[in-house]
Parts: structure tokens; C-alpha cells; sequence
């Protein structure tokens, strides 16, 4: 699958600006009771169980690691150039990807269900 | 090829501080923007392990508490707070300039040539974000601290 | 007719101070087709306030060490040959002044991420094939004026001309693809000074290949792996600016502009 790059990065931009609003909603949720409360168990849980809550959460993960790795793989290509090893980044960086949202959505589904 | 590699000067050229000083802040916005970039990444993924344990219950999600609760973890965490604010303030000015929005128009240049595109409005906008990373550091450790 | 004599002025005597220092000019050689050795040289010049670097250089070169390897021609920032790097930065050593770097010790080095040919002297093959690559002419059908069909030129108003003219003053002297982070560790990395020549004439209004050389800088090693440090527009002696002109031409790939 070869994408041009500039659509590569139009898709950095724009995970970059959707992560920026959902992120700040993310860490506001966290000042709508004292921080070390937000932070208990039972209400982690009752977060999580809420469903716009868990979309919330899982578009979080998937914008920021898209990002997150389209960034390291911008930076491993900058500092050092060779076809296989090019190939070996970028696919790395999608594996990457893809394993840190299935682990990331494995908790979010998995406690949103109730099946901790 | 081999030329080429033996040629270019390397990471010093990433991270000589010396470089710092002759070539303005935008360079210096570029490479803290990378570090930070690297480091939010590197939190991210800590942070997507550390919150999975709350599938192992109430012990498990405590244990991890007690790991980052502490002060090293508030530490920690303000640097994140400041990191993911300058990552994000300098990022919306980067794409505003790589739009090409602030960076003036072109003009027949005359001595001493000094440079459009690195105006006080993108300066300005640097150090502005330095400076509210650092108010937002700050914030971060009033609440985390109490 | 008379004859006037012309007033003698009265001159006050006055004494004169020498502006003449010395400094020491730190100069590096090597030659990569002989050994892999490097080493400074330190040689000490007399320098007036006027005196270049490059005036320096080749004082330097005449009565103390004529192996000194150097580049240089026009001695008046015009042909782009004396690029190198003085006080650890990128700079023309015909237009940067001795008494401008505030050191009586002066480093000069050749630039960076060029290989080095001998002493002060840089290999511009790389730039060269950058530079082509980006297609450094103006693409149209009509290249030709053909005779009696009453066309004689091709005209640019005013207003068109200022969108192109400031990144035409390019002289290709490198300082820019020296200084830039990128350049440091991508060799495969286009340059700011292609990235700026590929804008210079898609702006031209006489051009009609900006389809073409949109496509040429489009891929993982072009323009999108400039992150707009600035260094290039920092260090540019002819006030190209080519930060602007890759902002301006990231600009038309992104949509922003037709």
C-alpha cells in the first residue's frame, strides 16, 4: 500500500487537531471532581462505562497513535535513508501502531462491557 | 552514497547546542518539538499499559496508583503537561506557517537582507508557548500537589 | 582670462591610528583523496576593519601557507563560491567582515554535509542534482518564439514579477542546504535550495509545470521533510528567504492555494 505523502501528511494535521479538542476534554474530565478522586477506582470504572465516554477514549487512541507513530517513522526515516531499511520503518511503525490500539481498545471495550 | 553519509554532518547537527545559539529560536522550537514529540509518544504508550490494569480490578489499579502518586510521578507528570502543551501550541503555529499564514508576502530583498518569514510574530509565538508550557508546568503541580 | 588659485584649506594635523590587528584564523585541512586526517591550522593575519574573511584567507594563502585549499571568485557575494563556515556558522567569506565576528580567533571550516574536495573546497554535486531534478527552467508549450506570428515576448506585469524575483537572487552558494537540520542526517533529503528554485518557478507566471514539479517534491524524502527550522533563511546572503518559498509551495500541496 503506498500512500503519496502529502496525503500522509494531511492525515498527521488533522489527527494532530482532532487529538488536540478530544484530549482537552479527556483532561477536563478529570477537574470536574478533586484530581485524586477522579483517579479512584470506582470512578475510573463509571467513566469508562459511559458510552460517549469510551468513544471518546478510543478516538483519543487511535488519533494520537496514528500521529504519535507517524512522527517517529518522520523521524527514523530523517536519520538514516536505505530502501529495505525505509520499508522496515514504515511498516514497523503501522505494526506498532496497530498493536497499540487493539491493546488500548482491548481495555476500553473490555471495561466499558463491565467485564472487569 | 557513501560520499553522501560521510558528508553530512550527523546528530551533531541535531543536537550540537553550540547550533543553538547562531541560528535563532525556530531552530530551538525544532528540536524541542521533536523531544517532545518523542517523550509524549514514550507517555502515551506508558500510560495505555498502566491504565489496562484497571481490567485486573481494584488491587491492580491501586498498585499502579501507588506508583504514580508519588512525587516523583507529579514530577513526572507536569513535565507531560508541559511537553503536550508546547507540542501543541508550537504545532498549530507550524501549521499556520506551513499554510502560509506569517510569513510575510515576497518582495524584491535589499541589504540587509533580513529574512521575512522569521518575523517577531513567529518568535513572539514561540515564546509565547514556551511560556504558557510553563504556566500550564505549574498549574499541573498546584492541583497534583494540592 | 585669470588664473585662480585654488584656497589651500586649513587642516588641523591630526593623528592618525592605525586600524591594523591581528587575529588568528583557525583553518581546517584535510584532503579525504590522500588520508582521512584532519587538523587545524592556526595562522596569524593583520586585518583592517574593512578586511573579509576572505581577504584574510588568501592573505593567509599568499605569504604564509600556499596550500591553503579555498574557493572564491567574485569576492562580492555574487557568484556564491566562497561558502563555509566561519565561527561555526554558514557564511560567504567574501561578504562577512573580520571585525563583524566580534573574536580575534576565527574557525573556518568547510560546510557542512557537503564532502569535502580539499581544505575549504566542497564537492556541489549533490546540490547540482538537486537543483536539476526540480526541473530549473520555465516548462511551456510555446517556449519557442516562433517568427511571424507577431508574439515577441512573453508578458509579466509588475505585481508578477515580485511574486518570483526575491527566490531568482539564489547564487547557489549552499549555505542554506548547510545549515539545514534536515540536510544534517537525510541524505536523500531534496534542499532547501531546490525546495525554493521548484517555488521560484512555479510562481513564475510564464511557467506551466507546476503539476510536474509538484509530483517531483511530493514523495517521503521532499518537501515534507522540512520542518521549517528557519536555518536556511537564517544564513541566505542574497535575502531569498527560502523558508518562505517552501511554506508558500508546501501551501499548494495542501490545498491552501490553487
Amino acid at each position: 500500500m503506498i500512500m503519496r505523502e502529502s496525503i500522509v501528511m494531511k492525515i498527521h494535521y488533522g489527527t494532530a487537531l482532532g487529538a488536540v479538542f478530544l484530549v482537552a476534554i479527556h483532561i477536563m474530565m478529570r477537574m470536574t471532581m478533586d484530581f485524586h478522586d477522579s483517579l479512584q477506582y470506582e470512578n475510573v470504572i463509571a467513566n469508562y462505562e459511559m458510552i460517549g465516554y469510551a468513544i471518546l477514549l478510543e478516538l483519543i487512541l487511535i488519533l494520537i497513535s496514528v500521529h504519535g507513530f507517524n512522527g517517529l517513522r518522520v523521524i527514523l526515516l530523517e536519520m538514516r535513508q536505505g530502501q529495505a531499511y525505509e520499508k522496515g520503518v514504515t511498516y514497523g511503525c503501522i505494526a506498532a501502531m496497530v498493536v497499540l490500539v487493539a491493546y488500548g481498545s482491548r481495555t476500553i471495550i473490555m471495561t466499558n462491557m463491565g467485564m472487569v | 552514497m557513501e560520499k553522501e553519509n560521510k558528508a553530512k554532518e550527523g546528530i551533531k547537527g541535531w543536537i550540537n547546542p553550540a547550533k543553538y545559539g547562531k541560528f535563532g529560536i525556530e531552530r530551538f522550537a525544532w528540536i524541542l518539538m521533536r523531544i517532545t514529540g518523542l517523550g509524549l509518544l514514550a507517555y502515551f504508550i506508558g500510560h495505555i499499559y498502566e491504565t489496562s490494569s484497571i481490567l485486573d480490578g481494584p488491587a491492580a489499579w491501586e498498585s499502579v496508583l501507588e506508583l504514580t502518586q508519588t512525587t516523583e510521578g507529579h514530577i513526572f507528570l507536569s513535565l507531560v503537561i508541559g511537553m503536550c502543551v508546547f507540542h501543541t501550541g508550537n504545532g498549530i503555529r507550524l501549521m499556520l506557517v506551513q499554510m502560509g499564514y506569517g510569513i510575510g508576502k515576497p518582495a524584491r530583498p535589499d541589504y540587509p537582507y533580513k529574512p521575512q518569514s522569521l518575523n517577531m510574530k513567529g518568535k513572539a509565538c514561540i515564546y509565547a508557548t514556551i511560556g504558557i508550557a510553563a504556566l500550564a508546568m505549574w498549574y499541573g503541580i498546584t492541583v497534583m500537589f494540592g | 582670462m585669470a588664473v585662480v588659485h585654488p584656497k589651500i584649506s586649513e587642516e588641523r594635523p591630526q593623528t592618525i591610528v592605525p586600524s591594523t590587528k591581528n587575529v588568528t584564523l583557525r583553518i581546517k585541512r584535510s584532503n579525504p583523496e590522500v588520508s582521512s586526517e584532519e587538523r587545524f591550522d592556526e595562522l596569524i593575519v593583520p586585518v583592517e576593519k574593512w578586511t573579509t574573511v576572505l581577504d584574510a584567507l588568501l592573505d593567509a594563502k599568499s605569504h604564509l601557507d600556499h596550500s591553503i585549499g579555498i574557493r572564491y571568485s567574485c569576492r562580492q557575494a555574487s557568484c556564491g563560491s566562497c561558502g563555509m563556515k566561519i565561527n561555526g556558522r554558514p557564511a560567504l567569506a567574501c561578504f562577512t567582515k573580520i571585525s563583524e565576528l566580534d573574536s580575534n580567533i576565527i574557525t573556518v571550516e568547510p560546510m557542512d554535509n557537503f564532502p569535502v574536495v580539499r581544505d575549504l573546497a566542497v564537492n556541489f554535486s549533490r546540490l547540482i542534482n538537486n537543483h536539476k531534478k526540480i526541473m530549473p527552467y520555465v516548462i511551456r508549450e510555446d517556449s519557442e518564439i516562433v517568427p511571424g506570428t507577431g508574439v515577441k515576448e512573453i508578458l509579466q506585469t509588475p505585481e508578477d514579477v515580485e511574486k518570483y524575483i526575491q527566490f531568482s537572487s539564489c547564487i547557489k552558494c549552499g549555505l542554506c542546504n548547510s545549515a539545514c537540520p534536515t540536510m544534517a542526517m537525510d541524505t536523500s533529503f531534496v534542499g532547501p535550495q531546490a525546495l525554493a528554485q521548484a517555488y521560484r518557478y512555479i510562481a513564475d507566471t510564464r511557467d506551466k509545470g507546476k503539476k510536474n514539479r509538484l509530483q517531483i517534491i511530493d514523495e517521503s524524502h521532499g518537501i515534507w521533510r522540512c520542518h521549517a527550522a528557519g536555518s536556511c533563511s537564517q544564513v541566505c546572503p542574497k535575502g531569498v528567504d527560502p523558508a518562505m518559498g517552501i511554506q508558500m509551495l508546501r501551501s499548494y500541496l495542501l490545498g491552501i492555494r490553487d
